[in-house]
């Protein structure tokens, strides 16, 4: 393996900025890492190298030419699947989508290239962000890089995978319940949600637009902000975009430091469900917080354990909106139904969305048109719209209190493929601690805490903040990473 | 598809007789905003297909809507001349629907939450006043256009596959909805066609759309359904669409009237479903049934923040509004001097504002009158096509009036003239031109003309010579007949006093 | 709340999301769904004992007045609009005939 790739994204920036390597370099032996692993793990599900050393080349050319470039030019990066790339397909993981090339930049997108940052690839993902395992992919599962008979989380699995094997040193993800932080913490690596409204959602993918976000996932909290800082900020072409300035996660991230903080350990999430493994790596973090200056206050949120039932409203009422649009009139797949030689455009609809969309998009489309449809309305939709303000409050309860709330972020570490499939209600139970923060919007963080003592497998914990306090996430993130080193991936374990 | 069987069709004043019609109407008003309602591409009318679309409009994935300001500024103007309270915070609504000129397949709207509601309007049919009252007024996007390829009929019917352009998708809608109008019944249809020409009208003082019915720009459903007379029972009502002029949203009650009857006086059920009219039977017939099925599951638009106009910028819009229909129709008449009955028959024929802008362009009232309510209203009637879609404008009618009221032409000619215009020749001046209408004032000519006259009528010369000026009139009659009408009649008298006298 | 799905709900369901689910997935669904529909309803319960004044949250963020001046901006190209199209004819979208109601 070369050393290069092991190197966090903040330590290559500077080795480019100094030259004692360049971009091309650090970018080709990405691809070759790709190259060499990436059968295993399935993480990507589109390499575009030619531009990413075509984007390489560029910036080295600038660099050499005595341009003042952004921190992270020349830094490599993977793509989630989700995230519109114009000219390189994008399939959100379904067959729907299969060969689709957006003729647009989603903002984020704009926002690397304008960085500098060569787009590795495009990452695998449960179809349409649907899943915690990333095996509801229309193209195979992505593979957890500790245990590769294990998932890596999802839906940003391949997001996760992809820089926890040392397949690109940065990420994107988009977390719409737990999307980055869960396989974060499945593997090892840092994910932040951003406050809602802190990244333009222009030209992602919607599941569920009141609460997916795009962020950052790296191998260390300063990586995760370094991005940050490059993907967030005002948005005219997003309506929900925050107008108002990116808290300094850079700076903060620098910081690190805990004392005198208050932090929040929420009593809801913990006990039953809870793997002890992930349990004692936990409360030894919390005990290292302490040691380090900082003050631990229990704080009760009792709504937060409605959150998966409010979510599992919200959500697939909005996703049934969202994907209407896959109709095969436009664009994407387009397929007619068996021995109908003249078939009318709604029964090409209905069979292209049979054929295209996988289980998982089905049972959460027709969750989302039973919950809104007329005299269910009320009773669901209604309701779960009305706990979100009740979880917004407990959270506003909870930040007089203290500056940060931490938690496990998810209740086990990564489990086999299959081990869940057949049950869709536990593998949704998986995103108790993570769903609260998208659905009151505050940002999210996943800061790896060890390797359980009962599976050997990563642990991650999670700080939560107030909205546009990300701030304080990666403040806290980077004092607890010092305390407690992140787990570090030898070799992929096949 | 509905197929109830053939009832017979109740003549209008008898279903009147026995049944009351319940009215509503929906306007659809599309806005003349530079750029769509929810993404920067441009509106023009009649581009080529598809080269006014983007990412939103198109529906293609990760795409948002942002909303116009000037369409927001547009629909409180609108919702203020009808007299709307104006919501203090609303929001947009997805309404669910797959249909394939609805690229997300679902319809940015506004649902229990309108920007403007509560509100009325006061028209005027036949010199009596009535009160339309407005339930709300709300903002939406149009669809796509779609064209039917193959089949006999080139109509959805019978077609093979559809041809989509997504230019009209996405433009500002402003759909204005009634509450019940109560009117007696016989009034019903010219009330429905008195309303329709007044929003016409308030949207084009507004300025904040063409308003133009034959281009789809002000497109209006009539709902209606009967009840038995002195009943509360309400029928089963039918949503009439399609229909693109005034004159068919009074034929369409009048129909829809005599067709409902028809299907109560025989026992049966009114099916509850959208019609389609057709113009050129004035009848309508069976679009798509209504039934419970259809659930728009609407939910508020997660994409969309909610619109929160200040009491402020309410105010200065209400500011901007145009003088109040009934307000402005008392001071042009007191203005342009016209009786009740020219009032009312101006309004009847929707040609007020058409006489506005003729009076603007030059014309003296009473000849904007005269060419509106006579020459360009009965070539309406000939054609079906409403006064304001005949293609002659206001400038031009006044154009014609000044060549009368400068001597080139007279009123017989003018007729030609507008002949020519409305056939598309050019302007009133071309036509003259190209046609060859002049009246003919050179004394040479003339002359030649009165004497051959004098000529051949000498016992009408001889009258004149005694001293009968009166007969002078059979020597006119002849010289215009044989300058084919292109003699300045004035001059010719003059030149047939000067020779006899 | 309990909630009994008929396999008929499932397919009128189906039928208003336009996906013409097969028999096997009707039944799938019908046995899935209850359950998962037991779980969700207690937000019911959860809202009734909070009491009344209970905002619904429809946005995360409370912003108001989201607006975008009215001057137009650049599109796509009628060819980059029509690329992904599975097919089109005559610079339109083709697409198989339309049923139902007459444009």
């Amino acid at each position: 393996m070369s050393d290069v790739i092991r190197l966090n994204a903040s330590d290559l920036a500077a080795q480019l900025a100094e030259g004692s390597v360049t971009s091309v370099e650090a970018t080709q032996a990405q691809l070759d890492r790709i190259a060499s692993v990436d059968g295993d793990l399935n993480a990507f599900l589109h390499v575009d190298a030619e531009g990413a050393l075509a984007t390489a080349a560029d910036v080295d050319a600038r660099r050499a030419a005595g341009e003042s470039l952004p921190t992270l030019a020349g830094v490599p990066i993977a793509v989630k699947d989700l995230i519109n790339t114009k000219g390189q397909p994008t399939t959100a993981g379904s067959k729907i989508l299969e060969g689709w090339v957006p003729p647009y930049d989603a903002t984020v997108v704009e926002r690397l290239r304008a960085a500098g940052l060569p787009i590795l690839g495009k990452t695998n993902l449960d179809e349409f962000a649907m899943g915690s395992s990333n095996e509801h992919s229309a193209y195979g599962p992505a593979r957890n890089p500790w245990d590769t008979n294990r998932i890596p989380g999802g839906s940003s699995g391949g997001s996760a995978a992809a820089v926890a094997a040392f397949e690109a040193p940065l990420a994107l993800g988009t977390d719409t319940g737990g999307s980055i932080r869960q396989p974060g913490a499945m593997t090892g690596i840092v994910g932040v949600k951003p406050t809602y409204g802190g990244v333009s959602r222009y030209g992602v993918i919607a599941m569920a637009s009141s609460l997916d976000q795009v962020g950052p996932m790296a191998r260390s909290v300063l990586d995760a902000a370094l991005l940050h800082e490059v993907v967030a900020g005002h948005d005219p072409r997003d309506s929900t975009s925050i107008d108002a300035p990116v808290p300094s996660v850079v700076d903060a991230a620098r910081r690190g430091d805990v004392a005198g903080l208050r932090i929040g350990v929420v009593r809801e999430f913990a006990g039953e469900g809870f793997q002890p493994g992930v349990q004692r790596r936990f409360d030894e973090a919390v005990a290292k917080l302490a040691d380090a200056g900082a003050e631990i206050v229990e704080v009760s949120c009792p709504s937060f354990t409605h959150g998966i039932a409010a979510y599992y409203l919200v959500m697939p009422s909005e996703v049934s909106s969202n994907l209407a649009r896959f109709d095969a009139m436009r664009y994407g797949l387009r397929v007619s139904p068996d021995g109908n030689p003249s078939p009318s455009a709604e029964q090409v609809m209905a069979a292209t969305r049979d054929a295209g969309f996988g289980d998982e998009v089905k049972r959460r489309i027709i969750l989302g048109t039973y919950a809104l449809s007329s005299g269910y309305f009320d009773a669901y939709y209604g309701s779960a719209q009305k706990v979100r303000t009740l979880i917004a409050q407990d959270f506003s309860t909870a930040f007089a209190q203290v500056d940060v709330l931490f938690s496990p972020t998810a209740p086990t570490t990564a489990w086999r493929l299959g081990e869940k499939s057949d049950d869709p209600l536990a593998m949704y139970l998986e995103d108790v601690c993570t769903i609260p923060a998208n659905l009151a919007g505050v940002p999210g963080i996943n800061v790896p805490i060890g390797l359980a003592d009962d599976s050997g497998l990563p642990v991650g914990g999670q700080f939560l903040a107030p909205a546009q306090a990300d701030d304080r996430l990666y403040n806290a993130g980077a004092a607890l990473e010092r305390l407690v080193p992140a787990p570090v991936l030898e070799e992929v374990v096949r | 598809m509905t197929t109830a069987a053939k009832t017979p069709l109740v003549p209008f004043d008898e279903a009147l007789t026995r049944y009351e019609p319940v009215m509503g109407l929906e306007v659809h008003v599309e806005l003349n905003t530079a750029t769509k309602m929810f993404c920067g591409c441009a509106t023009e009318f009649g581009a080529e297909p598809n080269t006014q679309v983007c990412p939103v409009c198109l529906g293609l994935p990760g795409a948002l809507p942002v909303v116009n300001a000037k369409a927001v500024e547009s629909a409180i103007r609108i919702g203020l001349a009808l007299n709307c309270e104006i919501a203090e915070w609303c929001r947009f609504a997805r309404k669910n629907y797959f249909y394939p000129d609805q690229p997300k397949n679902f319809q940015t709207s506004q649902y229990d939450e309108p920007i403007a509601f509560d509100g009325y309007t006061d028209v005027e049919v036949d010199g009596e006043v009535y009160r339309i009252e407005i339930e709300r007024a709300h903002m939406e996007e149009d669809t796509g256009k779609s064209l039917h390829v193959g089949g006999a009929t080139g109509r959805i019917h019978g077609a093979d596959h559809s041809l989509l352009d997504y230019n009209r998708a996405g433009i500002p809608l402003i759909e204005i909805v009634t509450r019940t109008i109560e009117v007696p019944g016989d009034k019903a249809p010219l009330v429905a066609r008195a309303y329709v020409n007044q929003l016409r009208d308030l949207m084009l003082a507004l300025g904040v759309s063409d308003a133009r019915m034959d281009q789809g720009s002000l497109r209006a459903d009539v709902n209606l359904s009967l009840k038995p007379t002195g009943s509360s029972t309400l029928g089963t009502r039918s949503e009439t669409k399609n229909v693109n002029s005034f004159r068919s949203v009074e034929r369409a009650v009048r129909f829809e009237v005599g067709r409902h009857a028809g299907i109560i006086d025989a026992g049966q059920k009114v099916v509850q479903e959208t019609r389609h009219f057709h113009e050129s039977d004035g009848t309508t017939s069976s679009g798509r049934e209504k039934s419970d099925a259809e659930d728009y599951r609407y939910f508020p638009e997660p994409d969309l923040a909610p619109v929160a106009p200040s009491r402020a910028w309410v105010d200065e819009l209400r500011g901007t509004l145009p003088e109040p229909p009934s307000e402005r129709r008392k001071r042009l008449q007191a203005e342009w001097d016209f009786s009740d009955l020219d009032m009312r028959d101006t309004i009847g024929a929707g040609a007020l504002e058409l006489i506005v802008a003729t009076v603007e362009a030059g014309a003296a009232p009473q000849a904007a009158r005269k060419w509106w309510l006579g020459e360009l209203a009965r070539r309406s009637n000939d054609t079906g096509v409403d006064l304001a879609a005949l293609p002659i404008t206001p400038a031009q009618v006044a154009g014609i009036q000044g060549l009368i009221d400068a001597g080139r032409i007279n009123d017989k000619l003018a007729r030609d003239v507008f002949d020519g215009v409305l056939a598309g020749e050019g302007t009133p001046e071309e036509v003259v031109a190209a046609r060859g209408l002049e009246v003919v004032s050179d004394d040479g000519a003339l002359g030649e003309a009165v004497d051959r006259a004098i000529e051949a009528n000498p016992d009408v010369a001889d009258k004149i010579r005694d001293g009968k000026l009166q007969a002078a009139g059979a020597l006119i009659g002849a010289v215009m007949k044989d300058m084919r009408g292109q003699a300045d009649a004035g001059r010719v008298r003059e030149l047939i006093l000067e020779k006899l006298t | 709340m309990s909630s009994p799905l008929s396999r008929e709900d499932v397919a009128h369901l189906a039928s208003l999301a336009r996906i013409s689910l097969s028999d096997a997935e009707l039944d799938r669904l019908g046995a899935e769904l209850p359950a998962i529909l037991d779980h969700v309803a207690a937000v019911q319960g959860v809202v009734e004992s909070a009491g009344a004044d209970v905002t619904p949250m429809s946005h995360p963020v409370p912003i108001t007045n989201v607006f975008r001046a009215d001057v137009p901006t650049p599109g796509l190209s009628r060819d980059d609009a029509l690329a992904g199209a599975p097919a089109a004819e005559e610079d339109r979208f083709l697409v198989p005939k339309i049923l139902g109601e007459e444009a």
